[in-house]
């Protein structure tokens, strides 16, 4: 138990490492954004029972949810590679990313619809209602209310995850902070700092998650 | 006026309607009763389209409702619907559910729309529950609101769909009640029932539906009283 801490090197580094911050929210919103609209398209091709497209959301859904995330980026970086296709480190993150949510928020949406019983739709139309405006106004709103906190959870999983994009060489948060632990060889001063960064994203994306859901959801 | 003549449906192999003739008059109200799987509710769902028929007509106030060119939507605002399952929209609340389809569908202004809402809670008993969301009430408070939000339409017909068979037995009274309001107000009903006495004391004509026809229809005095008809008299035995 010899180890000394400097942490001058660290807080001298504290707003490239903030900077590396927004970096990683700017990437996981991204790829929340896409992973919300593929993950919507997949649900409903999985609830769409055509055979012909079926078999390939459930296999995106199956391979993002049962392999790790990691190996999900590497596909992207490595694995592309190996075809001649090299896309930037920013691309193969948010591509992976993306690719994992959306499996993940597939299946939750999917949850969602099938949450609403499906008498909901025709007491709307009972009343004259158009299929859009029962959608619209009568079951979306419900399914909202279902898949809110689980999208919650998949925000969070998206800024944990992105972490994996110091291992293709992409510098948010994790890869800045290894690349500046290396240049100081402060390593676990500089890993406490960022896990603190982290922890403080997180519970503000929670924070403004519950705000938003008391505005949102008064029943 | 619904006229329904010669209508059959079927679900797969399972034919539920088989020849349907059944006509109803401005400010009747008919109870129609019968076994499970008899058909009942599919029959319901048929004069509004919700389900399509195989053959036969159904002509609401002159309209062919499964005529290709028919606006069933705008068809839908002339028929209330109430169902088992009283279906309240979560999400909203009593007024707001009530208030949504006259300012969506009928295009009323939010105020008016309101207004409308308000009278009709008001008609059913609910006007201390305006801002209350459904799942703060019991069953029988929300299928009223069920009957308030289909009544905000101002239709002509009403379609009942067994509206008391999911409730508490101490909750049946104030949903039949609010029924018996209606008929006397004139609404034109049909009524699928378990509940016989309720079909005997408000009912002008009963239907007893046994397996996909109409097998007996007439004056509750004769067809709930004094039925000629062995299949009738067995199940309003089994009722009892
Ligand atoms: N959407 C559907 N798909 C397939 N079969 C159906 C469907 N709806 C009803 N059926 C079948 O049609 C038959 C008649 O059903 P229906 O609901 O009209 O009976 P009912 O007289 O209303 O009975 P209950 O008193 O139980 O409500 C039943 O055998 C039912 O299983
Ligand atoms: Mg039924």
């Amino acid at each position: 138990m010899d180890y000394t801490f400097h942490w001058r090197p660290v807080f001298r580094k504290l707003p490239d490492l903030l900077e590396a911050g927004l970096v990683t929210m700017e990437v996981a919103v991204l790829a929340m954004l896409v992973g919300v609209v593929l993950g919507l398209a997949l649900a409903i091709i999985r609830m769409s029972g055509l055979k012909s497209i079926t078999w390939f959301a459930v296999g995106w859904i199956e391979l993002a949810r049962n392999t790790p995330a990691l190996l999900q980026l590497f596909f992207f970086g490595f694995g592309l590679g190996a075809f001649g296709i090299h896309l930037s480190p920013f691309l193969i993150v948010l591509f992976g990313l993306s690719f994992n949510n959306a499996g993940y928020l597939a299946e939750t949406f999917r949850g969602g619809f099938n949450a609403v019983p499906p008498t909901q739709v025709k007491a709307a139309r009972s009343l004259g209602m158009t299929p859009t405006q029962a959608y619209t106004r009568i079951v979306i709103p419900q399914v909202m209310r279902v898949v809110y906190h689980p999208m919650t959870n998949q925000m969070v999983w998206s800024v944990l995850m992105s972490s994996l994009a110091m291992l293709v060489g992409y510098r948010e948060l994790a890869g800045e902070t290894q690349f500046l632990a290396s240049k100081t060889y402060r390593i676990f001063e500089f890993f406490l700092v960022t896990a603190v960064i982290y922890y403080v994203m997180v519970k503000l994306i929670l924070a403004g998650s519950r705000l938003l859901s008391w505005r949102l959801f008064r029943y | 006026m619904i006229e329904i003549e010669g209508v059959r449906k079927s679900f797969g192999k399972l034919e539920v309607l088989k020849g349907i003739d059944l006509a109803v008059d401005k400010g009747e109200v008919i109870s129609i009763i019968g076994a499970s799987g008899s058909g009942k509710s599919t029959m319901l769902y048929c004069i509004n389209a919700l389900e399509p028929i195989d053959s036969g007509r159904i002509v609401v106030d002159g309209v062919d409702v499964h005529a290709g060119d028919t606006d069933v939507n705008k068809l839908r605002r002339n028929i209330g619907m109430v169902f088992q399952q009283w279906n309240s929209f979560p999400h909203l609340t009593t007024l707001e559910n009530v208030a949504l389809a006259p300012r969506i569908v009928l295009g009323k202004s939010r105020q008016e729309s309101t207004e409308i809402a308000r009278k009709q809670l008001d008609h059913v008993g609910l006007a201390d529950k305006f801002d209350v969301y459904p799942s703060r009430m019991s069953g029988g408070q929300q299928q009223r609101l069920a009957i308030a939000r289909a009544l905000a339409m101002e239709p002509s017909y009403m379609l009942f769909d067994e509206v008391t068979s999911a409730l508490d037995p101490e909750l049946v009274g104030e949903v039949l009640d609010t029924l018996r309001l209606l008929s006397e107000e004139g609404m034109t009903m049909l009524v699928v029932t378990h509940e016989i006495g309720f079909a005997r004391d408000v009912s002008d004509r009963v239907a007893y539906f046994h397996e996909g026809v109409i097998e007996e229809l007439g004056p509750p005095a004769q067809v709930i009283e004094n039925s000629t008809s062995e299949q009738t008299r067995r199940f309003l035995a089994n009722v009892r």
